[in-house]
């Protein structure tokens, strides 16, 4: 199933809106982890508009696809995901790492709705996806799993463990992501923790690795497409080659954006980037679209 | 409760503990679909293998990787299944510890660990195989059921309360035979509820695991020579623990020694300890157990005499508990 230009240009438009709600729930926060957020936006759009089957008013049915965050960190991005998806009030997102809400950085599957599985501590997600895609075998049933991890978050060891068992059980139900937006925080991956070449790791533990432009929509759902056509008995896994910060020029690359405070100025700064992003993207699809 | 047990009380003592354990998996694994066994690398020493030979699709090794087993164990229970995972119990409280407080606690995941050479029961391996600490690790994790079994019976007895709660589970058992404390299964197993495996009005002694039936030969003998009353309590659920019994004994026997396989620090005996000091009545009272060391190498029974929590260990701490100069003032009663 190619992508057309006209669900292409509905996507950039929702991965514009929802990268605007990331940035307006970092603004009434204060401060979030708003550049590793931007840099996985457009996976997290693909994905819950074009490819999960999920059920809104339905959020536990049994036959949904699930998708495991494991940069739980990049909750604000993902609570506003789920909010206009329309499993939580999006007025929740106005309190967004606030005292008492029920969205804190790290969201939290037994409060907020649509949420598969708790993360945050990094290094947890490949595991417990790979349990969820496992379960669907004894289980029986056809749903697919779909898990990013941080490239960061690669360090981990548990990750590795996970991606041998994934391998061994030739768990092709299982398709994984990672956000390698080439930064952590206190540095570039390459300064702080050497992942390169990090593909061949991958294949190394009996992946079927694709390395593409993580911010390219049309690269993701081809992408995509053909995990969900893979007829081999490796598990598929995507590189997603992105920038952090992605749509906001002054955070673009930059790794201190891990985590950071938006004030009134640098908020109509980033608001203004998001527009010019997204008329460039625009363009693109008029270029390149079939 | 699911299913029956098909073997005897003979059976008992020709089945290791873990054994029993594993006999009871086939039988959840019998009744009901939704259980699933992991492992990492030691199904046979966790005796799961007859699990495995009956369910082979619903069996899973994960190699020696017990983070990925608990993280993989906490997605399959998030889509309906029931996940028992076996490994040695220093490895899923401490190796996979975050995995066992993150992915199974905080997300309060129906997933059974079946932890077992607990204690010093792997005594010959030394400390890397030793759980000395795992209670203490464990009871402090929210939404944690934590078990200490005294025996086959009890561990099976165990096994079926954690599938018919919801929540996750920690079950600790020795590894090989433990001494035969109960002779059938009937015995009255009550989820968070002590048994009184002794009646007695001098001391009591509250203990859990292996070191119950060590209680219960010491409250004989010193009934026999010393004309105590002992009462033994098998204090099987170490969270949450039945603060009802422990007040009684206070308040009935005055006198309290525990007994554990495992650091005083942290495990059965700070957990009565903070029973009865927020009862607000003083006690006689005395903790047996790894005294803040790693436990010596040997064979299980030569290292709990050297730790002083084996029968001889315990008449000793008895006789010594008696002589205290435990003083009442004289509206101890008044202040209950």
């Amino acid at each position: 199933m190619s992508l057309t230009k006209a669900e292409w240009l509905a996507l950039e438009k929702k991965a514009y809106e929802l990268r605007t709600l990331c940035l307006d729930t970092t603004s009434w926060a204060g401060s979030g982890h708003i550049g590793g957020g931007m840099s996985c936006m457009d996976l997290l759009t693909v994905l819950y508009h074009k490819y999960l089957h999920l059920r809104v008013d339905e959020p536990n049915w049994p036959d949904r696809d699930r998708f495991v965050l494991s940069k739980g960190h990049a909750g604000i991005a993902y609570a506003p995901v789920l909010c206009d998806y329309g499993f939580n009030d999006p007025e929740m997102l106005k309190t967004f790492n606030l005292s008492g809400s029920k969205m804190g950085i790290h969201l939290d599957a037994n409060k907020v709705v649509g949420v598969d599985a708790s993360t945050g501590s990094l290094g947890h997600g490949l595991p417990m996806a790979l349990g969820m895609a496992l379960a669907a075998r004894v289980q029986g049933k056809d749903y697919k799993t779909y898990v990013l991890l941080g490239d960061g978050e690669c360090d981990e060891g548990s990750n590795w463990e996970a991606a041998m068992a994934a391998s061994n059980f030739k768990a092709t139900n299982l398709i994984s992501f990672v956000d390698r937006n080439g930064c952590m925080i206190d540095g570039k991956t390459e300064d702080v923790m050497k992942l390169e070449p990090f593909a061949d790791k991958w294949a190394a533990f009996g992946m079927e690795v694709r390395s593409i432009d993580g911010n390219n929509i049309k690269e993701i759902c081809d992408a995509i497409d053909e995990a969900l056509a893979n007829e081999s008995d490796k598990p598929f896994m995507i590189i997603l080659n992105t920038v952090k910060g992605e749509g906001i020029d002054f955070m673009e690359g930059d790794y201190t954006w891990h985590y950071g405070a938006i004030n009134e100025e640098k908020y109509a700064d980033a608001k203004a980037s998001l527009e010019k992003h997204y008329q460039k993207r625009l363009a693109r699809v008029e270029k390149e679209a079939e | 409760m699911a299913g029956s047990l098909t073997y005897t009380a003979i059976d008992s003592t020709s089945l290791s503990t873990a054994e029993i354990y594993g006999q009871a998996l086939v039988e959840l694994g019998r009744a009901h679909p939704e259980v699933v066994a992991l492992t990492a690398d030691l199904a046979k020493s966790t005796k799961i293998g007859d699990f495995q030979k009956e369910f082979p699709d619903r069996f899973f090794n994960v190699g020696i990787a017990e983070q990925d087993m608990m993280g993989i164990a906490a997605g399959m229970a998030k889509a309906g299944l029931v996940p028992f995972l076996s490994s040695f119990s220093v490895f899923t409280s401490l190796r996979a510890g975050e995995q066992l407080h993150t992915d199974l606690c905080y997300q309060n995941i129906n997933a059974k660990v079946i932890a077992t050479h607990s204690g010093t029961s792997f005594g010959q391996a030394g400390s890397t195989h030793h759980a000395i600490c795992d209670l203490a690790v464990t009871r402090s994790f929210p939404n944690l059921t934590v078990i200490c079994p005294a025996d086959g019976y009890e561990t099976y007895n165990a096994v079926m309360a954690a599938y018919n709660t919801p929540g996750p589970f920690y079950i600790r058992i020795n590894r090989g035979f433990d001494r035969v404390l109960y002779k059938d299964k009937d015995y009255g197993f009550e989820l968070g509820k002590a048994v009184t495996v002794n009646e007695g009005t001098d001391l009591t002694i509250i203990a859990c695991g292996s070191c119950v039936f060590q209680a219960w030969e010491a409250a004989k003998f010193l009934e026999v020579n010393d004309g105590l009353k002992v009462r033994v309590l098998d204090m099987h659920t170490i969270k949450p623990i039945d603060k009802e019994a422990i007040i009684k004994a206070v308040t009935e026997t005055r006198r309290i020694i525990t007994v554990e396989d495992h650091t005083v620090i942290g495990g059965l005996g700070s957990a009565v300890a903070e029973v009865v000091v927020e009862a607000g009545k003083g006690c006689a009272f005395r903790k047996l157990g790894i005294q803040d060391q790693f436990a010596p190498i040997g064979l299980h029974e030569d290292i709990m005499n050297a730790l002083g929590i084996d029968s001889n260990g315990i008449i000793n701490a008895v006789r010594d508990v008696m002589k205290m100069d435990f003083e009442e003032d004289d509206d101890w009663d008044d202040e209950m």
